[in-house]
């Protein structure tokens, strides 16, 4: 087992049109909208940066707590997603505080635009998150692996601190955690990704989700 | 010797990394490096020693993360200490042979600044204070602040070292394979910066190997009139059983970092994956190089937090719109705190092609401290244009140059006594490319003799404080020509001697020329292309006049600063569309309605009514705008609220609620019907107000940075015609309740994104219900149910904006 941080930086992935208007909650574009969505594409893509940090831990599983070696977290929900692996990843991705600057602009000058932006940068940092996890897929040997963040079912917030001290993300990727547990820039996501078993873990995306009132529930 | 003599005659070796060393001798991921210097001080020592018998002139202490954020101040101070003995025992121990130094290592805070992150810029600075402050209490040579990914960031760690020693200081910045910093700024935009401040050498550290750094550090080396910092890494990590391996070998790094040397660079050293191994292989490498002379560069230059502008050949844009001299509307918006004008007329200038803005938002009724600081610090939000911060009054000069991201341009200093005692500080500490407007304490000279000689005062005196030639860019003043026929042949006059003879920048407050004469536009610009000709390098000027914008380019074209014509070309058609576009706004206004019958004006006001009602159903907003501005030369703006805008609100927001209009489409519209109450607003400004339901108090709550919802929120709101005071985001409860009572508000909206800020939300309608019992509460955001409202005492849950809107009517109706 390694001790050693890699930073991976991508070619920025495919964007799915779909995807975007499906966070901005528009069911069904008209042409109106779908030039926006592409204005907001153009104005965005040279300003994006697509980067990943991780490091491969051992994992030990006793009741309810996953062991990594260097922390320790409580979550029940975590031990049933790891518990076929005996490795994890561990990540952090980001595509950078270019997207919250444009976020902040618009939302001063066209909160239409900024919401389309929220969308985009939700959209991507979702595509960078899957092309990461085919990446490691690739690398470890496995069909497909899965993720699982903080915030999902009972994985408390307060492991990013965790997540963060093992990372060194402020000086690979430029992120950083706030003091209320949210990370800046905000499009960024960290998880952990099970390797091990006959195949990874899976997890379907809602189901391990407490948030039974989510707008998105069982759409993905 | 001291540190600073050394630097100026020698090439200056730094240490190599640390962090990978301590990860060999055991040190954990996630364990702080920090308490190493107490737990395991013989081995920080030894490594110490190592770097300084490889050839280092400079050790780091081990104090990278050693700030108040990650330790008590107990903590700190014994961190600190133990760091500073463990680096001077190494120095004890070996010989004398060669200078050596111990520098403080200061490394980034690890968190993002406002408004971007949740650090607040003056707290960022007191945290690197405290760390300085240990160091220099320790006895440390010098200050090296180093990795910073932030421009801001760094400014904050400079200051404060500034501010609390006067100790030598080394700053260097970790640049991305773009060649930027993470948050975007340029090499050049951060000598600007950093030179401006007073930084003893300027470099770059960490993130790449040499070879990709060799871009950034050329560019440092063309700009900067101070030492150069490499401090690379030994290229990219990879893992070799279990251990962390780096790409670059020892002697192919020293070649590398070497031929940047033979270049100019002159304060060298390695970063992650560097031993002392390397730091020897380049020492030997390097050891009969003779350091090359640091050249003075004298470049003319402001920055922003991404880029650079110089004054040199091509003339500089200063837009001079944000300033409320002379116009109703802008005051108004100051007087009511409405910052999101003034970011719209920056962000409006910036379409136009300026390439600074003015900032000046002085007006007799308001605290310009407080004001000039917000607008320097929003405007940085929404663009990244350098700034001219313009005032009277030097508390909210250095407000602002404080906060200011970049190296700021001032407007001004005169050659009165008081203001020179009273600028001149602010520029030599924050640095700044200050206006020197040519006047004293007897007035403006009427001749361009009397004017240059107050510029040749004002230069000595700059000089008495150590402000170069290079940062003061003259003003000579542009007068009205009608009051006085020769006003303008003395501002040329100056500008011309000031230019050729003295051999600094000018710039000019061009418009003031024509006031008082009709057809300004043609004065200005001749004036403009004159003043140009006379060796202006800028021009206060309004983007927005056709004729100023076509003589710029012209000129640019006629001098041969625009290859093939490109950009005039580029900009012609966009010149002759305006051009169709005032003329026809003249018809309609002179001749629209002539020669009509009265039911002919009727339907056809009729038309344009309904032709406004679709445009904001479609989300046309500027067509909206323009309808609208029309409709107001035949109806009263309160039947175009109530008869059109209203109405066409009112759809869009049913069918919102019916699931027939989209979250976008409806901010499109609500949009579009905010530029049509902006020209009801600009046309009425000064005299009535317009419709008011209400005062809604509107905030995300502490702890929480996300904002779109709340102001999706108050884009609506303000179209129903509420009041809206929004306190942005991670706001305080405190701060929530005090404006609630001062304003006696009889609605709040608080909103929060994520369920560790939901406490913050309970807190301030606790302390609401508690001080403010008259008002009501609606609470949203993504976590947010129905239950989860009840529980933390919410009045109402709104599920979107609507639904917001809604609960307002329904209260202030009854």
């Amino acid at each position: 087992m390694s001790q050693v941080i890699f930073v991976k930086t991508y070619e920025e992935p495919i964007f799915c049109e779909r995807e975007i208007l499906r966070y901005a909650g528009c069911k069904k574009a008209d042409v109106g909208m779908e030039a926006l969505l592409k204005e907001c594409i153009e104005e965005a893509r040279e300003k994006l940066t697509y980067k990943v940090c991780y490091i491969e831990l051992p994992v030990t599983i006793e009741e309810h707590t996953c062991d990594f070696d260097v922390f320790r977290v409580q979550s029940e929900k975590l031990t049933r997603y790891l518990r076929v692996c005996d490795r994890a990843v561990v990540f952090a991705a980001t595509v950078g505080v270019e997207m919250d600057r444009l976020i902040a602009k618009y939302s001063r000058l066209s909160p239409s635009k900024a919401l389309f932006f929220q969308a985009l940068g939700a959209e991507r940092i979702e595509a960078l998150c899957d092309r990461f996890c085919e990446d490691m897929a690739t690398q470890f040997g496995q069909k497909a692996l899965s993720r699982f963040s903080p915030g999902y079912g009972d994985l408390p917030l307060s492991c990013q601190k965790d997540i963060f001290s093992v990372l060194d993300c402020e000086r690979k990727i430029g992120l950083t955690l706030n003091d209320s547990l949210l990370m800046s820039p905000t499009k960024s996501v960290t998880a952990f990704m099970g390797i091990g078993g006959d195949d990874g873990p899976h997890i379907h995306k809602c189901s391990a989700c407490d948030m039974k009132n989510c707008a998105f529930r069982g759409m993905l | 010797m001291k540190f600073r003599e050394f630097l100026k005659e020698n090439m200056v070796y730094l240490d190599g990394g640390m962090g990978t060393l301590l990860q060999e001798r055991g040190l954990k991921p996630g364990e702080y490096p920090e308490r190493w210097n107490i737990t395991h001080s013989d081995v920080i020592t030894e490594i110490h020693r190592a770097y300084y018998c490889a050839g280092s002139n400079v050790v780091s202490t081990n104090t990278f993360g050693a700030n108040v954020l990650k330790f008590t101040e107990e903590e700190l101070d014994t961190i600190v200490k133990a760091a500073v003995g463990n680096a001077y025992a190494a120095k004890a121990s070996v010989e004398e042979d060669v200078p050596r130094f111990v520098a403080l290592d200061i490394g980034p805070t690890g968190k993002l600044l406002k408004p971007l992150g949740d650090l607040d810029f003056e707290d960022a600075v007191e945290v690197f204070a405290k760390t300085i402050r240990l160091g220099v209490k320790y006895g440390v040579d010098l200050i090296f602040i180093e990795t910073m990914n932030d421009s801001y960031e760094t400014k904050a760690a400079l200051l404060a070292a500034k501010e609390n020693s006067d100790l030598p200081v080394l700053v260097s910045n970790a640049y991305g394979e773009d060649g930027k910093l993470m948050t975007g700024a340029t090499p050049a935009a951060m000598v600007a910066m950093l030179e401006g401040m007073g930084a003893d050498a300027i470099g770059a550290n960490c993130s790449l190997g040499p070879r990709q750094l060799r871009g950034v550090v050329e560019e440092l080396l063309q700009k900067a009139s101070v030492p150069v910092i490499l401090k690379p890494n030994a290229g990219l990590p990879r893992a070799v059983d279990g251990k962390t391996v780096f790409d670059v070998t020892p002697d192919d790094f020293a070649l590398e970092v070497a031929s940047l040397m033979k270049e100019g660079v002159r304060v060298v050293g390695g970063c992650c994956g560097t031993t002392p191994a390397y730091i020897e292989a380049l020492h030997s490498e390097t050891a009969q190089y003779r350091p090359k002379p640091v050249e003075i560069k004298n470049i003319t230059v402001i920055s922003s937090y991404t880029h650079e502008v110089e004054f040199d050949t091509t003339p500089v844009l200063i837009g001079e719109r944000i300033n409320p001299t002379g116009k109703k509307r802008f005051k108004q918006a100051l007087l009511e705190n409405d910052i999101d004008y003034i970011l719209a007329e920056g962000v409006n200038q910036q379409e136009k092609g300026v390439h600074v803005l003015d900032v000046n938002v002085g007006l007799p009724d308001i605290d310009e401290t407080v004001m000039l600081k917000n607008a320097v610090c929003e405007l940085q939000t929404v663009t990244n244009l350098p700034l001219q911060i313009d005032t009277a009054d030097v508390t909210a000069m250095e407000a602002a140059l404080r906060r200011y991201n970049g190296k700021a341009m001032i407007n001004s200093v005169n050659g009165k006594q008081e203001s020179l005692e009273t600028v001149f500080p602010l520029v030599k500490k924050y640095g700044g490319l200050v206006v020197a407007l040519t006047l004293d304490e007897n007035g403006i000279p009427a001749t361009a003799e009397g004017r240059v000689k107050v510029a040749e005062k004002i230069l000595a005196t700059a000089e008495t404080y150590g402000i170069s030639k290079k940062d003061i860019i003259f003003d000579t003043l542009a007068m009205t020509v009608s009051a006085d026929n020769s006003a303008a042949l003395a501002t040329l006059g100056a500008l011309r001697t000031i230019k050729t003879q003295l051999g600094c920048h000018t710039s000019l407050g061009v418009s003031n020329v024509s006031f008082g004469l009709p057809a300004r536009d043609a004065i200005n610009s001749v004036f403009f292309a004159l003043a140009l000709e006379n060796g202006l390098s800028a021009a206060i000027m309004n983007p927005y006049s056709v004729d100023m914008m076509k003589t710029y380019y012209a000129y640019k074209a006629l001098k041969g600063m625009d290859e093939n014509c490109a950009a005039y070309i580029d900009k012609a058609g966009e010149f002759q569309s305006l051009q169709v576009k005032v003329d026809g706004a003249t018809d309609i206004a002179v001749s629209g309605q002539m020669g009509k019958s009265a039911t002919e004006i009727q339907l056809s006001v009729e038309a344009q009514a309904s032709q406004l009602q679709y445009a904001i159903t479609k989300g046309r907003k500027e067509k909206a705008g323009d309808l609208t501005r029309e409709l107001l030369l035949s109806m009263q703006p309160l039947d175009i609220v109530n008869g059109e805008i209203i109405p066409a609100l009112n759809i869009m927001g049913k069918g919102f609620e019916e699931k027939t209009v989209y979250l976008p489409q409806l901010l499109q519209s609500a949009e579009a019907a905010k530029s049509a109450f902006e020209a009801i607003k600009s046309h009425m400004s000064g005299s009535e107000k317009t419709a008011d339901k209400g005062t809604f108090v509107i905030a995300t709550v502490h702890g929480d940075i996300h904002d779109i919802g709340k102001n999706i929120v108050k884009l609506l709101l303000e179209n129903y015609g509420y009041h809206v005071v929004d306190l942005g985001k991670d706001v305080p409860p405190e701060e929530i309740l005090q404006k609630v009572v001062e304003l006696h508000a009889p609605l709040v909206g608080l909103s929060a994104l994520m369920t560790t800020t939901v406490p913050a939300m309970e807190e301030t309608i606790r302390m609401l219900k508690k001080q403010a019992p008259w008002c009501k509460v609606v609470v949203g955001g993504a976590v947010l149910t129905q239950e989860y409202a009840d529980k933390i005492g919410a009045d109402k849950y709104a599920k979107d904006a609507m639904e917001g809107v809604r609960f307002a009517e329904a209260v202030t109706n009854i």
